[in-house]
């Protein structure tokens, strides 16, 4: 049996997903919209941010907006070198682990830096918002140092 | 938090998979055949079934396959199903009717459309026919047949389905 050809095609599958995102995360992403940052106070007193929807601890429902700060602290994060289609930017970039002001728990987004050496743990860094908002994750564009 | 905007209630979060396909060596034969209008399967060794499209081994066995067969463009319906609801990006219009069809002379089923048929009267174990798009458009690809049409021939019962030769039923009942 000869061999035959070698056939190709590229192919793209889409799961063209749309989700209900509820209340708490509903307002954090309005909130986003108005170029606001929410978090929600969690039974200890804790702000976490994004805010969840139930405490970590008691499982208790929360509800207790609290409004946090647009600059915050690197707590860890990884350069990317190549950045992928899917990322954010189109160049080297971090993924770090932010901790805003009057929040007490980090949370992830992208971080411009010119390069690897800029970005350090514990640098300070501020929100660069989305010329337009449409009250999702990426309103805040990225994260740049302060 | 304006009163005037609507609160985010949703999101759109969609995944893309992007890849590039390459045939194997059973499927890129069985897509040189059909680029010339040949249904091509290949059977097992062992257990003599033909499967279409082939695999290049037996499910059943795990053997290789490696024997070229050709089958029919007649087949039986194996089961179907009437979509009546759209999908994205189909561009076929609900309601339309799929169905899992043996070939004469294959074992296992493929996966086809059911046209030019009152969609309440199809049923497991009709007769159909490849309804082929015409020729210069044929290419590597299983939609060189548009669709599977009824045809007039006696209804296979479901224990016959899946075990007619290539020669089909009425020359099955013939022997």
């Amino acid at each position: 049996m000869s061999q035959p050809e070698v056939l190709q095609q590229s192919f793209e599958l889409g799961f063209t997903y749309t989700r209900s995102v509820g209340p708490v995360v509903g307002r954090f992403l309005t909130e986003l919209r108005n170029r606001n940052i929410v978090g929600i106070k969690a039974s200890d007193g804790r702000v976490v941010v994004p805010p969840m929807e139930y405490d970590p601890d008691t499982a208790e429902e929360l509800s207790e907006f609290v409004e946090v700060g647009q600059e915050g602290e690197i707590v860890s994060f990884a350069w990317v070198k190549e950045p992928r289609e899917a990322h954010p930017m189109d160049r080297p970039f971090a993924w770090a682990m932010i901790r805003l002001d009057g929040a007490d728990v980090p949370m992830i987004h992208c971080v411009a830096a010119n390069a690897e050496s800029d970005v350090a743990t514990g640098a300070r860094v501020k929100a660069v918002w989305a010329d337009e908002t449409i009250g999702f994750i990426t309103d805040i564009r990225c994260f740049e140092l302060a | 938090m304006s009163e005037e905007q609507d609160v985010i209630t949703g999101i759109e979060a969609p995944v893309y998979l992007k890849y590039n396909f390459t045939a194997g060596a059973a499927a890129a034969r069985f897509l040189h055949q059909i680029k010339k209008g040949v249904l091509t399967g290949q059977r097992c060794p062992s257990c003599q079934q033909v499967y279409i499209p082939p695999r290049g081994s037996c499910a059943a066995c795990g053997c290789p396959t490696e024997e070229e067969v050709e089958v029919a463009d007649k087949a039986t319906i194996q089961s179907f199903t009437i979509v009546t609801i759209p999908i994205p990006n189909n561009p076929i219009q609900p309601p339309y009717i799929i169905a899992n069809l043996v070939a004469d002379g294959a074992n296992i089923s493929f996966l086809h459309l059911i046209s030019e048929c009152v969609n309440e009267d199809v049923h497991i174990g009709q007769r159909v026919q490849a309804l082929w798009k015409p020729e210069e458009e044929w290419d590597y690809a299983m939609d060189n047949i548009r669709y599977f049409r009824p045809i007039d021939e006696p209804d296979v019962p479901v224990e016959m389905i899946g075990k007619l030769p290539v020669t089909g039923w009425e020359g099955s009942a013939d022997d």
